[in-house]
């Protein structure tokens, strides 16, 4: 009962990633990719992209700590976060990413930190949605294999 | 080859110096047989003059001779007549002396003429007896006794010396006088010497008989009736010379004149003893004397040989020159002709070494281009991981520079190898249908980032309703010559508007017709009228350099497709039958122009305008005369319409092929990105005071299948909106958008929308808000407004449209329609293979990777180029390869052109070093597919796929789709063999 309950609750978590646009049609595209032989695939896929989200938030930060701020660095940086949020899915990340890139055009230092700011807060909400979407999945899965 | 060359040509002289020696002799014998020819007709011709002469003479001897035998017959009878029938006889001596002196003018031949009387024997004293003296003989003896004798009576005073003597006693007289008294007629005896003048000459004599005979009258009477002699003697000798001496010619010719009674022994009678004078040339002409016993005959000869006439040297003579001088002109022709073949033979080989050259130039050029190309992208690569790492600001400018101006030489190489390739004639136009449509739309996209960065320009693209969908041509090239004209008008262009138009020449042409002649005629008028007013009737309000694209005109074309709406799409029924399209595309901007000076050249290559433009805009000036070539290839012209500082128009018509049937629906499917279909029907409203740009935005809105009404003010609008929803609210859709053009944005418009539509919210005249949408040029408009739902950027294209109304109308993306059984098919076609993906993101990698497994495929992984292609040294066992594109150290590109590399160098390997085990199962040899991997979906990076070797291209989160699509290409051919490698 426990499960259905918890199934429950994870739907209308996914529900509400998708009406606030953290997440768009390519997520569901990597849940179907995960069947009885690739049990993780989500999570190792989520687990890569917030690792790689953070590497480059870290490469960032320290870029941006610069006295002279490397435009082009940051860039392809972006450019990487980007490659990876909409190989996931994540939308509101991406397009931040967009808007970030767009924003680097005018080599302004502030414009750039604003919009950084902009980045990091939206990774931080969906990774904070992630993490209790892959809790539950877990527990789902615990559940399952008690059951079998 | 020398030594046989010689030999030729010693033969060759052998052959004509005896051809020269042929024709000499050949002349001479010319020259000799015409000149024995003229010799003997002349000769002929004198001999003819001799016998003409020679008869002449003749006769008139004949004649005088028969003239004077005649007088002396009639002296016969006139001796007969007064001496014999008169008693006594009327003549005597001096009658008969005085008479004949009288008359002998009329016997001019003769010396004298004398009478003898016959008398007998018995007679002989009576007659002695009276006349007084006795009968003597020739030599003055007095005669011995005859049986008669025929003594002189009567003598002419020059032959009074004969009186008395007897004819008789001389031999050659008796013989006459017998022989005459026999015949009755005059006879003639042999030529002597005459007496006293010692001349030839000979006796005549004639009978004078004594009474009438009868005709009848035999010898013997005759002899009975004879009563005396006549007798005369002619002087031959002077006769015929008087005679001759009277004719012409009488110098030239020497005639003999002999007695040939005894044919054996002639007599001469006239001429020189021993005939001389020329012999080999003499007549012989008859003489009738009168005297039938006697013959005579005339010889007549020239007496000196007839000259040689003179034509007989000179005619040979000119046609021997004339012989020579054809033969020389023969001559001189023929050396001519050897050298024109020997020339000719030398051109050939020229020219032969020439187009060689020219092959090689071609290759020399295709093979450097590309040589270049490979390095200048290996320094382009490493110029962008420069860029990549620490610089200070001076480092990173000189880098950028660098990689600005490497960039700018792979294109003009690019341009120049296109350049080559189409004076080679090797450039060839394909023919795949495509979307016109879409391919400007990627032009566009194109160009965005740029036109975004100078802000003031805007770029639009409108394509006529009646052109069809889907074309077949060349895209690719298309794209190049819109690409290229759109550049430029990029690059020369700094406020105002780029425009781009599509539309049917046929249709184009109709309507221009109507309205050219009032344009052309009034030129100059409208062109004052125009310049006084600051805003044109064109997309920016700016003037363009041909204003038949302003409104006016526009409006026509507009009006006339909504007129006939059955002829939009693929239907034109006046067009069933041709497939063939032609499409005028004209690109209209408002930059700096093109001075008069230079507009002839603008075709050339690497022709800019002026120097100065040169110097501030840069470029080669290549593009134009590529995208002519192009242009001619595809069966159209280009022209262009400029005017300095106002903006130039480029026009260009194509040749196009209908594309029909089920090639539409494939051609459809090939498409990258189709626009999505859920906006069909949706309605909205277009707030835009320019009516040319209106036009456009509402194109591009009802590609996607939205209704649009414009209008030319806030007011109008909000009138449209309540007047539509006061009649009849039922069954007219509300309008669910309202797109608002920037410039038609007024301050304090905002709240006014806003109040207006929330009001009419509450009223229940609106069910829903409209979102409003705003339409601009640049990004920086976004934060500025706020009741603007989202602004969507220029340049329009209807893919962004559609994104834009998406994420404002917060639809889902339509799910997409699965192909049937296409994750099954997908399935099969992947299941087993061995794949290899290559990506530097993490994340990526490992979604691709999961996306492909999923299919059943065994899935690699490399995180860069170089770790792929370690992967990929021969012999591998991979089937296929997604590679993306951009990737540090290596990218995409470059990891593909060192496969092929690998592969050609392994197949030519195998072909060379004989067959391997695996050449027998396979002969293709190793290529295996390389997909590309990329988030950009415009059309420039497909091409460049395309040329480094890539066989696809998938857009970056894998869809299955697209996915299927794309492998499905390749391994289904395939698909069993490959599972054995």
């Amino acid at each position: 009962m426990a499960a259905v309950a918890l199934k429950e609750q994870l739907a209308s978590l996914m529900d509400s990633m998708y009406q606030e646009g953290l997440l768009d049609e390519q997520f569901q595209q990597l849940q179907s990719l995960q069947d009885e032989t690739n049990p993780c695939f989500v999570m190792e896929v989520v687990t890569l992209f917030c690792d790689d989200a953070e590497r480059i938030f870290g490469e960032l930060d320290k870029i941006m700590n610069q006295p002279v701020v490397e435009f082009q660095q940051v860039d392809a940086y972006i450019h990487q976060l980007k490659g990876s949020s909409s190989s996931v899915g994540a939308q509101n990340v991406k397009l931040a990413c967009i808007q970030f890139r767009h924003s680097l055009e005018d080599n302004d230092r502030e414009g750039c930190l604003r919009a950084l700011n902009v980045v990091k807060r939206e990774y931080l909400h969906l990774r904070s949605k992630l993490e209790t979407m892959l809790q539950l999945e877990q527990r789902i899965q615990a559940y399952d294999k008690q059951k079998n | 080859m020398g030594y046989e060359m010689g030999g030729e040509r010693r033969r060759w002289w052998v052959n004509r110096t005896a051809m020269v020696v042929i024709w000499v002799v050949v002349s001479m014998a010319i020259w000799a047989g015409l000149h024995l020819y003229i010799r003997r007709v002349s000769m002929r011709k004198a001999e003819e003059a001799l016998v003409s002469m020679c008869e002449e003479r003749a006769r008139m001897i004949q004649d005088q001779f028969a003239v004077s035998v005649n007088h002396v017959h009639a002296l016969a009878i006139l001796i007969s007549t007064f001496h014999y029938q008169k008693q006594p006889s009327a003549i005597d001596q001096e009658t008969f002396a005085h008479y004949a002196a009288r008359t002998a003018f009329e016997r001019p031949l003769l010396n004298g003429v004398a009478y003898a009387q016959r008398v007998a024997n018995s007679e002989r004293d009576k007659f002695e007896n009276e006349q007084g003296w006795i009968i003597k003989t020739m030599k003055r003896d007095p005669s011995p006794v005859q049986d008669e004798y025929a003594p002189v009576i009567f003598s002419q005073e020059t032959v009074s010396y004969i009186e008395a003597l007897d004819m008789m006693s001389g031999e050659e007289d008796r013989e006459n006088i017998l022989r005459a008294r026999a015949t009755g007629k005059a006879v003639l005896t042999n030529p002597f010497r005459l007496l006293k003048s010692n001349h030839l000459g000979v006796v005549l004599t004639f009978p004078v008989y004594r009474s009438g005979l009868p005709p009848d009258a035999t010898v013997d009477d005759r002899v009975k009736a004879t009563a005396g002699y006549l007798g005369g003697a002619f002087d031959v000798e002077s006769l015929v010379d008087n005679l001759l001496r009277q004719l012409a010619g009488s110098q030239e010719i020497m005639v003999n004149v002999y007695d040939v009674t005894n044919i054996s022994k002639p007599l001469i009678m006239y001429g020189p003893q021993q005939p001389d004078g020329y012999m080999s040339l003499s007549h012989v002409s008859m003489l009738d004397f009168g005297d039938p016993f006697r013959k005579h005959h005339m010889m007549c000869r020239y007496s000196q040989k007839p000259p040689i006439p003179l034509s007989a040297i000179t005619t040979p003579s000119g046609v021997f020159v004339i012989c020579m001088l054809a033969g020389y002109i023969l001559y001189a022709a023929w050396n001519r002709y050897d050298n024109v073949k020997e020339d000719c033979r030398k051109m050939e080989e020229l020219k032969v070494q020439a187009e060689a050259a020219d092959v090689a130039k071609s290759q020399f050029l295709a093979t450097v281009s590309h040589e270049i190309r490979t390095p200048m992208n290996g320094v382009l690569g490493m110029l962008d991981m420069l860029l990549d790492t620490d610089l200070n600001l001076t480092q990173k400018d000189y880098a950028q520079t660098a990689q600005v101006c490497g960039k700018a030489l792979i294109s003009l190489i690019n341009e120049v190898l296109d350049r080559a390739k189409i004076e080679a004639g090797k450039l060839q136009i394909e023919a795949v249908p495509f979307d016109l449509r879409a391919v400007l739309d990627d032009v566009i996209s194109l160009f965005s980032p740029k036109l975004r960065e100078k802000k003031a320009i805007e770029l639009a693209v409108f394509v006529s309703d009646k052109v069809p969908e889907v074309l077949t041509g060349d895209p690719g090239r298309f794209r190049q010559i819109i690409t290229n004209l759109v550049g430029n008008s990029v690059k020369f262009t700094e406020r105002g508007h780029i425009f781009v138009q599509v539309h049917l020449v046929e249709h184009s042409n109709m309507v221009t017709d109507t309205k050219s002649e009032a344009h052309l005629n009034g030129w100059s008028d409208e062109h004052e009228v125009k310049s006084c007013r600051t805003i044109f009737n064109t997309l920016s309000g700016v003037e363009a350099a041909d204003n038949r694209n302003s409104w006016e005109n526009f409006k026509h074309l507009l009006s006339d497709e909504t007129s006939l709406p059955d002829a939009s799409g693929n239907e034109m029924p006046g067009d069933k039958e041709s497939d063939k399209v032609t499409l005028t595309v004209s690109v209209e901007d408002t930059g700096i122009g093109i001075p008069l000076q230079a507009q002839d050249r603008v075709f050339t290559p690497f022709m800019q305008a002026d120097s100065s433009t040169s110097r501030n805009y840069g470029g080669t000036g290549i593009g134009l005369s590529i995208s002519k070539c192009l242009v001619e290839l595809m069966g159209g012209q280009i022209n262009f319409i400029s005017r300095p500082h106002v903006g130039s128009t480029f026009t260009f018509t194509v040749v196009l092929k209908r594309c029909k049937g089920r090639a539409i629906d494939e051609a459809k499917r090939a498409l990258p990105e189709p626009l999505p279909i859920s906006f069909r029907g949706m309605k909205s409203i277009l707030i835009d005071e320019r009516p040319v740009r209106g036009a456009v935005t509402k194109y591009h809105l009802q590609r996607l299948g939205v209704t649009v009404d414009i209008a030319s003010t806030m007011k109008t609008a909000f009138n449209a909106i309540a007047g539509q929803n006061g009649c009849s609210r039922s069954h007219i859709k509300q309008p669910k958008i309202i797109l608002v053009e920037k410039d038609s944005w007024t301050s304090g418009m905002d709240t006014c929308l806003g109040n207006q539509l929330t009001e009419w919210k509450h009223n229940g005249r609106l069910s829903e808000v409209p979102k409003v949408i705003l339409l601009s040029t640049s990004e920086s408009d976004k934060i500025k407004y706020s009741y603007v739902d989202t602004v969507i950027m220029k340049p329009l294209r209807a893919s962004t449209i559609a994104a834009c109304l998406q994420q404002v109308l917060r639809m889902g993306v339509p799910q997409r329609k699965q192909l049937p059984n296409g994750s099954a098919f997908l399935h099969n076609l992947l299941a087993g293979k061995n794949i290899l993906v290559v990506d530097d993101n993490k994340v990526n990698l490992r979604v691709a990777a999961g996306a492909l497994k999923k299919y059943g495929a065994n899935v690699v992984c490399a995180e860069s180029g170089k770790g792929a292609l370690s992967l990929l040294q021969l012999p591998h066992k991979f089937d296929a390869c997604f590679m993306d594109v951009q990737m540090p150290e290596m990218d995409g590109f470059e990891a593909t052109r060192q496969i092929r590399l690998m592969e050609s160098k392994a197949n030519e390997e195998a072909r060379h070093g004989g067959m391997t085990p695996q050449d027998t199962t396979e002969k293709v040899g190793w290529h295996l597919p390389v997909l590309a991997m990329t988030a950009d979906v415009i059309q420039a990076t497909y091409e460049e796929c395309m040329k480094c070797g890539m066989d696809g291209y998938v857009s970056k989160p894998f869809d299955e789709q697209q996915l299927y699509q794309a492998v499905a290409k390749f391994l289904i051919s395939k698909a069993s063999p490959d599972s054995e490698k």
